[in-house]
């Protein structure tokens, strides 16, 4: 690790020695990019943090540019035809998973003949020339802060992580994408990027980590101004730590997993875990009002924030203290989050941290039926006892998760496995295509962990859930990172899918589930998709009025002219079908602009009038112009 | 598609029905025993949970719907919660079925015996079967058999047996559960009991709404009932009943299931067992009540022939896909779905249009004999001749002739005609006419109709040997039998007949008057037939568009034409509604003439029956039908709806008060003397 900062220190030097010596030189190439003075306002002592960057500004060196995650990191099924999990970054890396393949042609139709492979590298005439406001990069110049328009740069900030997004670039295709991309690296670059947007009137879009599914990182296509994507991923300091009042002052633009690792190293944590948390950033989640695995323990990004620092075409916006809580009128931070990039820039945040916990488990329990396992989660949320994650998988995301399985190293294990079947599915009588697997994680300190553990598995037991194991439990929370990369497997064999996700009131939980994936057969069924879809649910986070319930739904798209609009079509139903359902919109996903079009009825005319008015007040030139929410 | 399915009256020739097989033929050939005892293992629903009919009981008792409104009667009673969930309890112990395997076979064995004696063939669509059985493990189901003969359920619960399909549950009325024994049998077959009437009562309601809805959710058995409420009497399709389709339906719309399926099932018969019981029923001579000693005694009819029944098994109807687009379901998100509530304005016209696309669904599947034809044939001459003074019959060449044109009359119309071809017409029709002797009579190759079995001639002679009125009663009954058949053919012809008479009646040739003749009718008669609500316009193209097809109108820019040949078409067709047109006259004169301040509903009928009888007697009236009490109550109706009449609270019952004027404008409206625009009810 350390030599590796240490290179990377070398190439940023050296970078940096070019760029000068291209300042020298003149105006810059196209495809170079400029790097910026140091950031004035930030001295370099009150930054905590070390100085390795996870996320380069040239994210494809590192990222996958068509596709999910690091690019040394994929699913491949090897000549002998057993799937494999390259790289060395999680758990499952290196690792042959044998009945992978099974399921996949199992629950699919698919087959290791029919390839559907993505185009290897973007051809740069597949993106538009960028429509630059001259004025605008004259003065963006002269401020120092580095930017580019090269077309990669440009492409990788021109979509989300939807579905259509990423099968598009895999073929090649490029639609409308940000013109400029612009690096601010703190604070005030922001504020100077925001002032000479309004005034040469260009749209900007800001970018965190680039993990939308809402489609909300698109570029509306009827947008004729520049449009600047505002890359906040060099904003990733934590400024300070306050061990007082147990809070932390970060910049928008670090990502999860960098956050954490480096309160870490100061024995904190935010417990803000989304699925995505490896890309993610702070920024992001408050504009999207994210919500993470722990919120049990920690809370959603709505529990967590103190205080928010966000750039908009009116000036800066923020309280004038960091109190725990106010009654000064509706709170202002809730215009901010879930505004998805609308008003304007969140820079920094002021964020509640926790110690680290002295103690972590993890655990499962197998129900006879989805039903008995609903129950138990509404019983465990009624008695407040959830441990800091709790998770139901149905039947079919039970088996697609045992599919997942990695090559077992002795014949002992394979054999102790076989004896858990046996024991769950002959002695205890339990269904195998019936029964489901509820997973969990408790924290704390280690007797509080014991206890609680007992606690939750009496429940368990009263709705005839068995214990079965840590192992399961903690497959399971795996899965969470990996089943991003599946679908790039998928898309290699013609089969594409999508997760989505609901809240709904714990009465309308078993019915929101049963329709749903009712209806995506149904509608898969009537849009002539030849393979029956995998449709699956899990109930991922328990509330005491209701819970978040997740959807994963992925078909074989074989003899399909225009598979991405079936897939719209049938996801368009299913989104249907669950406010019929009595869910919502969207838990933690954000509306983007995939959802706008159930914003009023979600929200009533009223709603929607003052979100506007906020908006007119906030940016009349609609200079943070993504079009998304309303 | 099942929107389509259940819609598609654009073309019916179109439309491809299946084949039917003979299900008493296996049994003519082998064991009653064996088949009685026969393995039987139906296919299930596949979410369903299996259940005892007392855990359904129980299931019922604890669910928060109930325990809301016991609640809610408790405090609004001032009766302990207690004293109030005992009473559910015992309500929930008289209504509920208690369906064994046992008891079904103990039917299949005994209706074996009957039906082989009394019936020529039993015949089922099994393409239609093969549907429900699939549709029955893909989401619960409902079946909504016609209602014709007490025989109905029995024979659904028997034929779906025999297929080795999900015995259904069956709502029935509370007057079986006065046949000590029988209702118990019925019971244990199925059947569950309602009250007919428990208008005000919540807890009632909600018992037996939660009842049938927890039987549908679970997948216990398909759930069967009659949307037409009560038998029909006269063979016409009834104006459907809601509450329970608005309870089979409540499932889905709050998301309780994901689809329902609605199974729309015809039955016809060739020989109504209650025939005469249904004439004299409708004449006002009491009905027997239903007793076990009443059963035993009308076994005599066991040595009949009743000829053969068809019963067609539609294609099932997602609920799903009806409310697409109509109903907005998401009106369920912001009250708990277990505190009653009134239905919104959406789902009450979504239930309503459903209930009659389901109604006209079973009309349209339902087969008809030659005889029927014939029926409406003689009913037409025999009130011509009547007129004219006549009294041999119609010669049976000239008979078979125009049954012929009316068999092709009537495909053209889309009828589900069972005419057998390879037979010659004439030996179908005197077949026919061997079946029903009892309402014919041929004599040196002329028929009539079995009118003058006091040997003297009809209408009223000072030397018959009968009284008068007697006389004219047993007429009116051999009359309104045969029209009970008519009217099994009266959906087909009904919106061209409807057109037929808005010409006849329209002031001009003009396309615009016709169509207001043709509105106004409509209205007029939508308590008699099956009108679809706000459908005046499609009915009225389908009108048009039957009778253009048919070369007996043309239509300019402006104007309708009747053809050459249209004529006689548009005679027949408008004859048919004669009597009827007359019977709402005749109602609107009583009204007129006779009705006094104090006139209740109740006496209604039988005042205007004493009118009726009287005019009839006086030959002033031609068609016996209009003694009909099924006319004269839907006539009541459509002035109650129309605003000619209207209920007033009397000290004891309700007062009928008459708007003459109105009454008096909408007759002569009726009889054409005045046109439709002018007249008050114009702006109907």
């Amino acid at each position: 690790m350390a030599s590796n900062s240490s290179s990377d220190r070398q190439r940023i030097a050296q970078q940096r020695l070019r760029i000068i010596a291209g300042h020298l030189q003149g105006p810059v190439d196209s495809d170079s990019t400029i790097l910026a003075a140091e950031c004035k306002a930030q001295g370099s002592k009150t930054d905590v943090s070390s100085e390795r960057k996870t996320v380069p500004r040239r994210r494809q060196e590192i990222l996958k540019w068509n596709g999910w995650g690091y690019n040394d990191t994929r699913f491949l099924f090897n000549k002998k035809g057993q799937a494999e999990f390259t790289g060395k970054r999680y758990r499952l890396s290196g690792m042959i998973i044998p009945a992978l393949q099974n399921w996949f042609e199992g629950t699919f139709g698919a087959s290791m003949q029919h390839k559907s492979p993505a185009m290897p590298i973007l051809t740069s005439s597949a993106v538009q020339p960028p429509t630059l406001n001259e004025a605008f990069v004259d003065e963006l110049k002269s401020t120092g802060i580095p930017f580019s328009h090269d077309a990669e740069d440009r492409v990788f900030r021109g979509h989300g992580h939807c579905l259509h997004e990423v099968f598009a670039l895999r073929e090649g295709k490029v639609g409308r994408v940000p013109d400029i991309v612009v690096w601010p690296n703190c604070h005030n670059d922001v504020v100077k990027i925001v002032e000479l947007a309004c005034k040469h009137n260009v749209c900007l879009i800001p970018y965190g980590g680039g993990t939308s599914v809402s489609s909300a990182l698109e570029c509306p296509p009827e947008e004729t101004r520049c449009i600047v994507s505002l890359d906040t991923s060099q904003m990733n300091r934590i400024l300070w730590i306050d061990e007082k009042n147990l809070t932390a002052h970060v910049e928008a633009g670090i990502v999860g997993q960098e956050l954490e690792r480096l309160l870490n190293e100061s024995g904190y944590c935010t417990g803000h875990e989304p699925d995505s948390m490896e890309f993610s950033s702070l920024g992001g989640w408050v504009a999207t009002r994210a919500s993470g695995m722990k919120k049990n323990i920690y809370g959603n990004i709505e529990d967590l924030v103190v205080h928010v620092k966000m750039v908009t075409p009116q000036g800066v916006i923020e309280k004038g203290c960091q109190c725990p809580r106010m009654s000064t009128g509706p709170d202002i931070h809730h215009f901010i989050m879930g505004s998805e990039g609308t008003l304007g820039v969140v820079t920094e945040v002021t964020m509640k941290i926790r110690p680290m916990p002295e103690y972590q488990k993890y655990g499962s329990v197998v129900f006879p039926n989805f039903e008995q396992g609903v129950a138990c989660l509404r019983e465990v949320a009624k008695q407040r006892c959830a441990p800091a994650s709790i998770r139901l998988m149905d039947n079919e995301q039970f088996k697609f998760g045992h599919a997942l399985k990695p090559q077992v190293s002795s014949i002992f294990t394979s054999f102790l496995d076989g004896l858990k079947k046996f024991y769950i599915t002959k002695f205890k009588g339990f269904d195998p295509d019936r029964l489901c697997v509820a997973t969990l994680l408790f924290e704390g300190d280690r007797e509080k962990v014991l206890q609680h553990e007992k606690q939750v598995y009496d429940i368990a037991a009263k709705f005839g859930g068995l214990a079965a194991g840590e192992d399961n439990g903690q497959r399971g929370y795996m899965l969470t990172f990996v089943i991003a990369y599946l679908r790039d497997l998928g898309m290699d064999y013609y089969v594409i899918g999508e997760s989505f996700e609901t809240s709904v009131p714990w009465d309308r939980v078993l019915d929101i589930c049963r329709n749903v994936k009712a209806r995506i057969i149904q509608e898969c069924k009537d849009k002539g998709v030849q393979f029956s879809p995998l449709s699956t649910c899990r109930v991922t986070q328990t509330y005491d009025a209701g819970a978040c319930v997740y959807f994963y739904f992925a078909f074989n798209y074989r003899g399909l002219s225009d598979p991405v609009h079936v897939y719209e079509q049938v996801e368009h139903a299913a989104r249907e079908e669950i406010l019929a359902n009595g869910g919502s919109l969207s838990h933690h996903h954000g509306v983007g602009k995939l959802r706008k079009e159930w914003m009023r009825e979600t929200i009533s005319d009223v709603g929607m009038g003052m979100l506007k008015s906020v908006k007119n007040y906030v940016d009349p030139k609609n200079i943070f112009g993504n079009r998304n929410l309303i | 598609m099942a929107v389509n399915a259940l819609y598609s009256h654009r073309d019916p020739m179109l439309k491809k029905r299946d084949d039917f097989e003979d299900i008493l033929e296996e049994r003519r050939n082998s064991s009653d025993l064996k088949y009685a005892l026969r393995c039987y293992t139906p296919v299930l629903y596949k979410g369903v949970t299996p259940c005892t009919s007392s855990m359904l009981k129980s299931m019922v008792l604890q669910s928060d719907q109930l325990h809301y409104v016991i609640n809610q009667v408790s405090k609004e009673t001032g009766k302990a919660t207690d004293d109030v969930k005992e009473e559910a309890s015992a309500i929930l112990e008289e209504m509920a079925q208690c369906l064994q395997l046992s008891t079904v076979r103990f039917f299949a064995f005994t209706l074996t015996k009957a039906f082989k004696t009394l019936f020529r063939s039993i015949c089922v669509n099994e393409d239609g079967i093969q549907r429900l059985q699939q549709a029955i493990q893909e989401h619960p189901v409902v079946l909504l058999p016609s209602h014709r003969s007490y025989m109905d359920f029995l024979l659904m619960s028997y034929i779906l047996y025999t297929y080795d399909v999900a015995l259904p549950v069956i709502a029935a009325g509370m007057d079986f559960m006065g046949m000590k024994f029988v209702g118990e049998m019925l019971r244990m077959s199925g059947a569950f009991f309602i009250r007919r009437s428990f208008g005000g009562d919540k807890l009632y309601w909600a018992l037996f709404s939660e009842y049938v809805k927890t039987m549908l959710k679970n997948g216990f058995a398909p759930v069967e009932f009659f949307l037409e409420g009560t038998r029909s009497r006269t063979s016409k399709s009834l104006t459907p009943k809601l509450g329970l389709l608005n309870i089979v339906m409540d499932p889905f719309l709050k998301g309780e299931v994901f689809d329902v399926n609605v199974v729309p099932v015809s039955i016809s018969y060739e020989r109504v067992l209650e025939e005469t019981l249904y004439a004299r029923e409708l004449l006002g001579i009491p009905k027997p009540k239903e007793s076990t000693s009443g059963l035993f005694k009308a076994r005599k009819i066991l040595s009949e022939d009743f000829g053969s029944i068809h019963v067609y098994f539609g294609q099932p109807v997602s609920v799903r896909s009806l409310a697409q687009g109509k109903v907005n379901r998401c009106q369920f998100n912001l009250v708990p779905r277990h505190i009653p509530r009134r239905p919104g304005e959406d789902i009450a016209s979504f239930v309503n249009d459903s209930a009659y696309g389901l109604v006209r669904a079973q009309e349209e599947n339902m087969v008809l004999k030659p005889w029927v034809l014939v029926a409406s044939l003689l009913l037409q001459h025999h009130h011509q001749n009547q007129a004219a003074g006549q009294k041999r019959g119609i010669a049976l060449g000239e008979l078979t002739a125009q049954a012929v044109w009316l068999r092709d009359l009537s495909r053209q119309y889309g009828a589900f005609l069972h005419w057998p071809d390879h037979i010659p017409p004439s030996e179908v029709v005197s077949s026919s006419l061997t079946l029903h002797r009892g309402l014919v009579r041929v004599c040196e190759e002329k028929v009539q109709l079995a009118v003058e079995q006091a040997g003297g001639p009809a209408g009223p002679g000072p030397h018959s040997s009968v009284a008068p009125e007697e006389e004219l009663l047993s007429q009116a009954v051999i009359v309104l039998s045969c029209a009970s058949y008519r009217n099994q053919a009266l959906h087909v012809f009904v919106r061209p007949a409807l057109l037929a008479l808005a010409i006849h009646t329209a002031s001009s040739n003009q396309k615009q008057e016709v169509f207001n003749s043709f509105s106004f009718l409509r209205n007029m008669f939508s308590n008699e037939f099956i009108l679809c609500p706000g459908a005046t316009v499609q009915d009225f193209e389908e009108a048009c568009y039957l009778l253009v097809k048919t070369g007996a109108l043309q239509f300019t820019q402006q104007e309708v034409l009747v053809t050459e040949r249209g004529h006689s078409t548009l005679a027949f067709l408008s004859s048919m509604l004669d009597p009827f047109l007359q019977g709402y006259q005749v109602v609107c004169r009583f009204l007129c003439e006779e009705a006094t301040e104090t006139l209740t509903e109740k006496q209604f009928i039988p005042a205007v029956r004493k009118f009726i009888k009287k005019h009839l007697l006086a030959g002033r009236l031609r068609y016996m039908e209009v003694l009909s009490s099924d006319l004269q109550k839907n006539s009541l109706a459509a002035l109650l709806r129309l605003g000619a009449v209207w209920k007033m609270k009397g000290v004891e019952q309700e007062m009928l008060k008459v708007n003459k004027v109105m009454v008096n404008s909408l007759e002569d409206t009726l009889g054409g003397k005045l046109p439709t625009q002018k007249a008050a009810v114009a702006r109907l």
